[in-house]
């Protein structure tokens, strides 16, 4: 074993060392003195950057070390984008942090599979406590084969459909109920000169969030769980090329902003689309609230922020109670890392991302942990309504499915994503992504 | 594939033709620039060739990125070679390697003769069109970003409706983009190298062309250009291997998009590699960048003809 570890790395390493590879990777290969590199009686942990969530991890990690002075958590933070490349290739060369940050699924499987996150559920059967703190249905995602390896945290981030209401109030429209609805508000706001819905095409995933909810209003979460289990030919089941045609038929109509394929999400641009009054819907995660409060001026305070779960399809197989998005974010304990290392990790898991002050931070900033009996703080929160509309979004939904591309293993993730971005440029036919996904069913 | 890096970066990829030491009667010389070598020799050998053979077995695997690294022989190499993507990203870098290379060639030839003049206000002029060279790509590529963004850009800033573009989300639009981006940024170091050129011409072969009548366009095609003519072909190699490898300005601006209309090689083997963590199909895909730089960088040397070695001063 450990000879296959050593091959394993060297070539990472060698691979890493071609000039070739972004900047931002070279900088894993340079040895363990690298920012976010655990040195002895430290845990690491790697983190997403962007305000205002930034904030509260600090928060968890500096209330950690201060109620902790014998072992210390040491928190770097990455972009999203980056962050996803990053943590893997780390991972894969061995010099990934003690805790590893991650949404489960697919990725989550593939480090467990290959034996590099350890195996907590006997942990947990030790601390029942801290298991039963969790709501229930986060725990699907951090299991793998029956076994716990990442434990639920942070916060439950479904994608909802927000909207502007001073520009509904312009037009004289009311939010849509039903896919028609959305699809007639479409000609109305373009009329008037508004963009319908603003989008961060270049990101992909946020594209992948509209087909998501169309293959569930459509047919139903089974649809999806078909192609997760790798059926045959699921991609072409009658339900998703409906689903795919309908997506197609908003991007024809004119719904997503001109140049939607070249907006980032890292940068909120989509989001500032949306609070400077130049688009009317955007479908995004509840995560985006946090930022457009403390981005948009007087636009959430002021209460022109509305927001809704995604519009029933007439005739569809999908309850419209139905969600998508994130049950929680997760964290893993590297395998190859020390014993000291190991049990600060432990001990961060049960008293850092769980603490009052963290709980208290994230819904300060808009967000609902994924913790029991938070209902008192919530009421009592800056935001009531809002977290409490999100609780309940997540907890009465008939199905809370995975994002997608947290769900598939990487190689078929970016497939999908792939696939996703030519089909909402018309540049392939539903039946054209449906034969390209069909032929990586399983991977 | 990373003796071509340096070029993205505008720095010193061709190493210019050494020429032979000159040997003592007693031959210590030699020994001594043999050790001189050696530093250098070892980083080559250390992140040039090493990576090159370890990218050349991963081509032979599946591996991905993590666990074990399995040889399936030649599964990988069929699986890029039957797929449409592989031929768009060839077909994609050839077009940023041909209209950046018909784009800098003439402006930075054009500048490089200009800033050649000894007179001040070149001088001061050179400095100006030098500044982009001194800009990291990513920042280039993020500064362009925002000025291209059609909401919060610089055509809605100031209402100019003709910059108001989908510029980054237009197939052809977004390659157009990346090709004049990419020829903004390595003007200033061609024209550089075109200005050395000029200015080592002997001034005794233009004032022999003044005498005989020639005017300062004739003087242009007759002289300054066939002098230049080895120059031409440095920058161009330059210019053709390094865009080969751009990666970090295509990545930042685009990542490839809108769909792949700026995928292309280097950016398809990042995508492979560490988005879907494919690296057996990566490795395949930088053997074969590897081996096109290397077939592009001969087949421009010898453009140089067999006379490399002739002078071209003759007459001066």
């Amino acid at each position: 074993m450990d000879r296959k570890n050593t091959s394993r790395r060297s070539f990472l390493g060698l691979v890493l060392a071609a000039p070739l590879t972004a900047g931002t990777l070279t900088a894993c290969s340079g040895g363990t003195a690298g920012p976010g590199q655990p040195s002895a009686g430290t845990a690491s942990i790697w983190y997403l950057s962007g305000q205002p969530a930034e904030d509260v991890r600090k928060t968890a990690v500096e209330t950690f070390n201060e109620s902790h002075p014998d072992g210390r958590v040491e928190a770097t933070f990455f972009a999203n984008d980056d962050y996803k490349t990053k943590i893997r290739t780390a991972v894969g060369a061995g010099q990934a942090p003690t805790l590893i940050w991650g949404w489960g699924g697919g990725t989550l499987a593939g480090y467990a599979e290959a034996g590099q996150v350890d195996d907590l559920t006997s942990w947990f059967e030790e601390n029942p406590d801290l298991k039963a703190k969790v709501i229930d249905s986060a725990w699907g995602a951090g299991t793998v084969d029956g076994k716990i390896y990442a434990m639920p945290m942070q916060t439950m981030a479904p994608i909802v459909l927000f909207y502007n209401k001073p520009l509904f109030e312009q037009v004289g429209a009311q939010p849509p109920k039903t896919w028609d609805d959305l699809m007639a508000l479409v000609p109305v706001f373009n009329e008037a000169g508004i963009a319908p819905i603003s989008l961060a095409g270049q990101s992909r995933w946020t594209t992948m969030m509209w087909l998501e909810f169309l293959f569930d209003r459509v047919g139903g979460p089974e649809l999806f769980t078909a192609v997760y289990e790798g059926d045959e030919d699921a991609w072409s089941n009658p339900d998703a090329l409906e689903a795919l045609t309908m997506a197609q038929d908003l991007v024809r109509a004119g719904g997503f902003i001109e140049g939607f394929d070249s907006v980032v999400a890292d940068q909120n641009a989509d989001q500032a689309l949306l609070y400077t009054n130049k688009a009317a819907m955007m479908l995004h995660g509840t995560w985006t609230y946090g930022s457009m409060k403390s981005d948009g001026g007087e636009f959430v305070p002021g209460g022109d922020l509305g927001y809704m779960n995604f519009p029933a399809v007439t005739g569809g197989k999908g309850d419209p109670s139905n969600t998508v998005g994130n049950p929680a974010q997760y964290l893993s304990i590297y395998s190859e890392a020390t014993d000291e290392q190991k049990e600060i990790a432990k001990q961060y898991l049960k008293d850092g991302v769980t603490s009052d002050a963290v709980i208290e931070g994230w819904i300060g900033i808009g967000e609902v942990p994924v913790f029991k009996g938070i209902e008192d703080q919530l009421a009592a929160s800056e935001n009531p309504e809002w977290v409490t509309w999100v609780y309940e979004t997540a907890l009465n939904a008939k199905s809370f499915q995975q994002s997608w591309d947290q769900a598939l293993s990487p190689a078929a993730a970016e497939e999908l994503l792939d696939n996703i971005a030519r089909l909402f440029q018309l540049s392939i036919t539903p039946e054209e992504f449906a034969a390209n996904m069909n032929a990586v069913l399983g991977q | 594939m990373s003796s071509a890096a340096p070029v993205a970066t505008g720095g010193v990829g061709a190493i210019p033709p050494v020429p032979a030491a000159p040997v003592t009667a007693t031959g210590r010389r030699t020994g001594s620039l043999v050790w001189l070598v050696l530093p250098a020799l070892l980083f080559f050998i250390a992140f040039g060739i090493v990576p090159l053979v370890g990218v050349l077995v991963l081509s032979f695997t599946s591996w991905s990125g993590i666990g074990d690294i399995t040889f399936t022989g030649l599964t990988s190499w069929r699986a890029v070679l039957a797929d449409p993507g592989l031929l768009h990203a060839l077909w994609v870098t050839f077009l940023v390697m041909a209209l950046s290379w018909l784009f800098q060639t003439p402006v930075s030839l054009l500048i490089g003769v200009f800033t050649a003049g000894r007179q001040r206000y070149r001088a001061f002029l050179a400095v100006l069109y030098f500044i982009p060279l001194l800009l990291s790509s990513a920042a280039v590529a993020i500064v362009y970003k925002a000025l291209l963004d059609p909401n919060f850009g610089i055509g809605a800033g100031l209402g100019l409706d003709v910059l108001r573009q989908n510029w980054l989300g237009d197939p052809t639009l977004a390659l157009a983009v990346v090709v004049f981006i990419v020829s903004w940024q390595f003007v200033p170091f061609h024209s550089l190298i075109y200005q050395g050129g000029v200015r080592q011409i002997p001034a005794s072969m233009y004032e022999a062309a003044q005498i005989d009548g020639a005017g300062k366009v004739r003087q242009f095609f007759s002289i300054t250009l066939p002098q230049l003519k080895y120059t031409i072909i440095t920058s161009s190699t330059l210019m053709v291997v390094g865009s080969l490898t751009f990666f970090d300005l295509i990545w930042v601006l685009t990542a490839g998009g809108p769909g792949d209309a700026t995928r292309v090689l280097a950016l398809d083997m990042y995508v492979r590699g560490f988005r879907a963590s494919q690296m057996g199909l990566a490795s395949v895909i930088a053997v074969i960048l590897v081996a096109v730089g290397l077939l592009l960088a001969l087949g421009l040397q010898r453009l140089g003809g067999r006379d490399a070695g002739a002078s071209q001063l003759e007459g001066a």
